[in-house]
């Protein structure tokens, strides 16, 4: 019905004693998430929001017979979170919403993920939200509405743009993933495309691609080979100079060219993904694929 | 989103100059040619006679090509160490004004090599390169000739083997007389490049002497902004050695948010990379021109939004000015405040501003927004389409002025 997430996914949230991580507890329960246990070094035996907080993850998760971990650490512990959780067999996802990670404890991070079957989402992400069902991260629920079209995207608020497009005409989603704008991140388009591609649910996905990296050429491949779930698609930074790094650190043109946007739309286009100019032209599209 | 440490030192990596990347690889043991900073055309003279001639006078800016833009030259005496100051402390070098000349041993060199270490974003791994094709700029031999750069991949759980820099070294075809000295290097490069999270550190040339000594002649280290907490060393190096920035920049550093300027008219103002970058993207798609990229990060209060407004219209080239705030974290009502709060200060609004609220609190913010002062669009569309009617306007005007 969905994909990574549903109202059975029972949830841990990593440091939920902080603000960030108590303000969306909250929300995340509002929403209707099964948030069952909370993580801390050094506050076991509190509670927050009605949850009960364990020092360690592997303790929450017994306790509480978890299966999904929301990251809300501070960037300087938060890779070590991760570790942490990807330690424990019985998590099968970990969505690490913190921004600003060191790139080189991602990349031991992401090294670790290599050995384990857990999927990561994120860092710097808003999180997945499967409508009406459940939501691991920030994302405002109220803008989502139940339905068949998944969509995959770089960027928060971006994804919050074309959701509310796609919202208005009446086109529902299975299952949203923010995978973070950092250039070393967990799950890829690829992977989050193959689980969507799976998923008797979706009926067509949307990919909010941006510039820098290649990981849109390399979705744009898996669309040509394996995919036959339609995708529309949207890119964005087209207008973004050589050299500068628009916000996100994984949102650069590199001075020898790669990582345009057009090189990205071509790819996609190649791989016949229609790609909208337009949040609007994207549900367009979408409209069009279904 | 989240946990953003306060102001952050620039959009970009944090960069050191040359002289301070020299100590920082000088101090793990890599030779360097002796040096010494210089801020005077006096001082300049005094350190080229207490080094002895030939020397190097190298301007400290973070610029690339310094060479080609004439922000180094060799002098062989006293008389030209003078001219040689005298034209380049002070020099504008691609728009950065020179404060400070490295006085440099000019090392007498057989051969030019390059030895990198950097993140492959694709790979998430830290790749090695070596190349013989040193002392020119190795993005463009990446381009004509990427064979000519040898590449080896680390396992960042176990860091570089020995093995894996000499596989480098041969591979790119270095001396085997040498061989095993820049090895040495390109370990000892990937050490310090572990240890203070470095983003690049690059030595581009590093000379071998007749005497097959190799020497750091050039040194670039920047390291990620995100890592500096762990690192106050550096962040002290950081502080100390910047002059350079614009004053937008230097005001978009104060007020902690990511922004880069660019040249069209139409101020752009929004929360969150990808959506900004949408929005500068819609203003061009619809015939406008973006002046810049402001991201007001997530969940920013009325203050933050009023310091946004000041900053875009303190750049003279903005016409109009296109807020597009979607909000998760970030509330309408607190938006729109800030707004008033802004324009409120004004007798006459100095350009106009389009708002478009959505998500959180959206309807509140609307409410709040005083019409009197802005144009308020329901979609993102409307909303860039007549920030750029706005511009062309004012283009229009001054021409018929």
């Amino acid at each position: 019905m969905s994909v990574l997430v549903d109202d059975d996914t029972r949830v841990v949230v990593q440091g939920i004693t902080g603000g960030e991580g108590r303000f969306h507890t909250e929300q995340m329960m509002e929403y209707g998430t099964n948030v069952v246990a909370g993580a801390v070094p050094g506050r076991g035996g509190e509670e927050v929001a009605g949850v009960p907080v364990y020092d360690t993850v592997e303790r929450a998760v017994e306790a509480e017979d978890a299966d999904a971990s929301v990251v809300f650490v501070p960037p300087a512990f938060a890779g070590d979170a991760c570790f942490e959780a990807l330690g424990v067999d019985d998590l099968d996802l970990v969505v690490t919403i913190t921004e600003g990670i060191p790139v080189q404890d991602m990349a031991r991070v992401n090294r670790r993920l290599q050995e384990t079957d857990t999927y990561l989402v994120g860092p710097n992400c808003p999180g997945l939200i499967t409508p009406g069902e459940a939501k691991l991260g920030i994302l405002p629920g109220n803008i989502f509405s139940s339905g068949n079209v998944g969509l995959v995207s770089r960027s928060g608020t971006l994804t919050y743009q074309v959701v509310d497009n796609l919202t208005q005409r009446g086109l529902g989603q299975s299952t949203a993933i923010g995978i973070g704008g950092d250039p070393i991140i967990g799950t890829s388009f690829v992977e989050a495309l193959a689980l969507f591609e799976q998923d008797d649910a979706t009926d067509a996905v949307v990919m909010c691609g941006e510039i820098g990296g290649e990981d849109e050429e390399e979705a744009a491949e898996y669309i040509d080979e394996y995919m036959t779930t339609p995708v529309a698609g949207f890119i964005a930074g087209r207008t973004a100079p050589p050299g500068k790094r628009m916000g996100h650190a994984g949102a650069i043109v590199s001075g020898s060219g790669t990582g345009t946007a057009q090189s990205k739309i071509d790819a996609l286009e190649a791989a016949g993904v229609p790609v909208g100019d337009t949040p609007e032209e994207v549900a367009t599209n979408v409209e069009d694929l279904l | 989103m989240g946990f953003k440490r306060g102001p952050v030192p620039g959009t970009d990596d944090m960069k050191l100059h040359e002289y301070q990347a020299k100590e920082v690889f000088s101090e793990a043991g890599i030779t360097t040619p002796a040096s010494e900073l210089a801020e005077t055309v006096d001082e300049v003279v005094e350190a080229a006679e207490s080094i002895g001639y030939p020397v190097a006078v190298k301007a400290q800016v973070h610029v690339g090509g310094r060479g080609k833009a004439g922000g180094i030259e060799l002098v062989d005496d006293a008389e030209e160490a003078r001219g040689a100051a005298e034209s380049i402390l002070g020099m504008d070098l691609k728009g950065f004004t020179v404060e400070r000349v490295l006085v440099e041993d000019a090392v007498d060199f057989v051969n030019e090599l390059y030895v990198g270490v950097t993140m492959d974003r694709g790979e998430g791994e830290p790749v090695a390169m070596v190349s013989t094709r040193g002392g020119v700029n190795i993005e463009e031999v990446a381009e004509e000739d990427p064979d000519a750069i040898a590449r080896e991949h680390v396992d960042p759980a176990f860091g570089m083997h020995p093995y894996q820099a000499r596989k480098a070294v041969y591979d790119a075809g270095v001396d085997s007389d040498v061989a095993s000295d820049v090895a040495g290097v390109l370990r000892t490069l990937y050490g310090i490049w572990d240890d203070k999270d470095g983003e690049d550190a690059e030595i581009n040339p590093l000379m071998v002497t007749a005497d097959d000594e190799v020497v750091a002649a050039d040194a670039v280290f920047n390291v990620d902004d995100d890592a500096l907490f762990r690192h106050p060393d550096l962040e002290e190096m950081h502080e100390e050695g910047e002059f350079s920035e614009t004053e937008l920049e230097q005001k978009a550093d104060e007020y902690g948010f990511d922004y880069v300027r660019l040249s069209g008219n139409v101020g752009i103002i929004g929360n969150g990379a990808g959506l900004v970058m949408t929005t500068l993207d819609l203003v061009d798609y619809y015939g406008g021109e973006p002046a810049n990229f402001l991201d007001v990060g997530g969940g920013a209060k009325a203050d933050r939004i009023a310091n946004a407004l000041d900053m875009v219209f303190s750049d003279e080239n903005v016409d109009s000015v296109v807020f597009n705030i979607f909000g998760g974290i970030t509330r309408g009502d607190e938006v729109a405040r800030g707004i008033n709060q802004a324009l409120g200060q004004f007798d006459e609004i100095p350009k106009p501003v389009v708002v478009r609220l959505a998500g959180t609190n959206a309807a509140e913010g609307m409410e709040i927004l005083n019409e009197d002062l802005v144009t308020v669009e329901q979609t993102l569309e409307d909303a860039v389409q007549r920030a750029v009617q706005y511009a062309d306007d004012v283009d229009a005007e001054e021409v018929a002025e």
